[in-house]
């Protein structure tokens, strides 16, 4: 079994309560970084780490710049800036133009992460209303990385998670519900 | 590429790397290039088509008063300190299309303060330095910036900076009286004045490491001591050389004053 270095899980509207509902699966120590991209307003100072950090004992932070991710870590794409993964590994921000009118947006980090892990990276995409997301799970799958897509029927804002499925086949199709299962069974990891 | 960008003067080699690979094949799919060949022997042949390279591989996504609450900071906090000089020298490195050095100017002239300032504006691309001279923005934004006019603090009616001509808003022309533009490489050129507030935000965050630590020190020895450097909402000062000279002027806003000077 490959290990997995890195796990980006991408949402939009509805996408809160999954994430909420998933992290009291990952158990401390856990030893691969998350990045999280959510759209956010960016009029608004958002609580968002606040809330996060309330429900999981690993460390939760916003991207800082040039930032290598470090195991167990939860990283949350800042407001107004897109996350791309460097060629060595570390986090870049970026604030051009928004992608599905969407900045951060989730198809700049999937697709990126892509780049340098290849098949050693995770990328979920969950409910959401718009269309960002799709395009880069394809990507993902491509080089071999693991996707999951929330099941529409499951998912507040459908239109994200079906866009995907219409131009994508990803590895799995699971209910916000086990999605915190599904990460927890990455670690250990299994050996072939 | 690398030979191609130093046939023209230009070195990227110290950007980030995958925010560049990124902008470079952006532009390659919205000139729908057939193949990587083409591209690269249009750009090698065609000083034209490099000077739109340059412009579109760099970001130059950019608008006035943006972040209200770092304009708000200025105006309460550092423009009163700027206000006891005789002279006032500002320097916004990486000013793209000039968005805001207008902004900047429009503090100014409702703090009194315009007519005793100079502000000078520098970017890599001669292109947005060419439409940040001209003063013309499109009316479409004008709507958003009135807004973030307000937030800043602003009390005036904001339409009455600009003259809108179907879909363009000319500024008053008295604003850019105090404006100088000019192409300023951060990577390769030096210091060229001493200032006492250097805005360079949202650039340093394309640069890697090496290139971030030359840049600060070169705003560095561009600023006077007790001056101010404002950098982008996610950029620091935290893990550069420089950082003991200088102290966060406000807490919350990425604003620092140099504090004192060692030789």
């Amino acid at each position: 079994m490959r290990s997995i270095e890195l796990i980006v899980i991408g949402g939009s509207a509805g996408s809160l309560q999954v994430l909420l509902s998933l992290f009291p699966w990952i158990p401390a120590g856990f030893p691969v970084p998350l990045l999280l991209v959510l759209h956010r307003n960016s009029q608004f100072e958002s609580a968002l780490e606040d809330i996060l950090a309330s429900r999981t004992s690993l460390l939760v932070s916003e991207v800082e710049e040039k930032e290598v991710p470090q195991p167990g870590n939860v990283y949350l794409a800042p407001a107004d800036y897109h996350v791309l993964i460097e060629h060595d590994g570390s986090f870049s921000l970026d604030n051009s133009e928004p992608v599905h009118f969407s900045r951060p947006s989730i198809d700049v980090s999937f697709k990126t992460a892509a780049d340098f892990y290849g098949d050693r990276l995770v990328c979920m995409l969950l409910s959401g209303g718009n269309a960002d997301g799709a395009e880069g799970l394809a990507y993902v799958k491509a080089r071999g990385g693991i996707t999951v897509v929330q099941d529409p029927v499951d998912a507040e804002s459908p239109f994200m998670p079906r866009f995907a499925l219409q131009i994508t086949q990803p590895c799995h199709i699971l209910t916000g519900a086990r999605m915190g299962e599904f990460i927890r069974s990455l670690w250990p990891p299994r050996h072939a | 590429m690398q030979d191609l960008f130093l046939h023209y003067g230009y070195d990227f080699t110290e950007y980030s790397k995958t925010s560049l690979q990124r902008r470079v094949q952006r532009l390659f799919t919205l000139d729908k290039f057939p193949s990587f060949a083409e591209f690269r022997y249009r750009l090698k042949n065609d000083p034209h088509y490099f000077r739109r390279f340059v412009e579109e591989i760099t970001v130059n996504v950019t608008e006035m008063l943006r972040d209200p609450g770092f304009y708000k900071t200025l105006r309460a906090k550092i423009l009163p300190v700027l206000a006891t000089y005789p002279f006032i020298r500002i320097w916004h490195a990486g000013c793209s299309t000039g968005e805001e050095v207008y902004s900047m100017a429009i503090l100014l002239r409702e703090a009194g303060l315009l007519h005793k300032s100079l502000l000078y504006g520098t970017d890599i691309n001669p292109q947005v330095i060419e439409r940040a001279r001209s003063g013309i923005f499109p009316v479409s934004q004008m709507q958003k910036y009135s807004s973030n006019y307000l937030q800043s603090g602003g009390h005036m009616d904001f339409s009455s900076y600009y003259t809108a001509n179907y879909d363009l808003a000319k500024f008053d022309t008295a604003l850019a009286e105090k404006m100088i533009f000019s192409t300023h490489n951060l990577a390769s050129d030096f210091s060229f004045n001493e200032f006492q507030l250097i805005l360079c935000r949202n650039v340093l965050i394309y640069f890697e490491r090496g290139l971030q630590t030359k840049v600060l020190n070169l705003l560095d020895s561009s600023l006077e001591n007790f001056g101010f450097l404002a950098l982008g909402n996610k950029e620091s000062l935290r893990f550069s050389l420089i950082a003991d000279r200088y102290r966060q002027f406000d807490g919350k806003e990425k604003i620092w004053r140099k504090v004192n000077e060692i030789h």
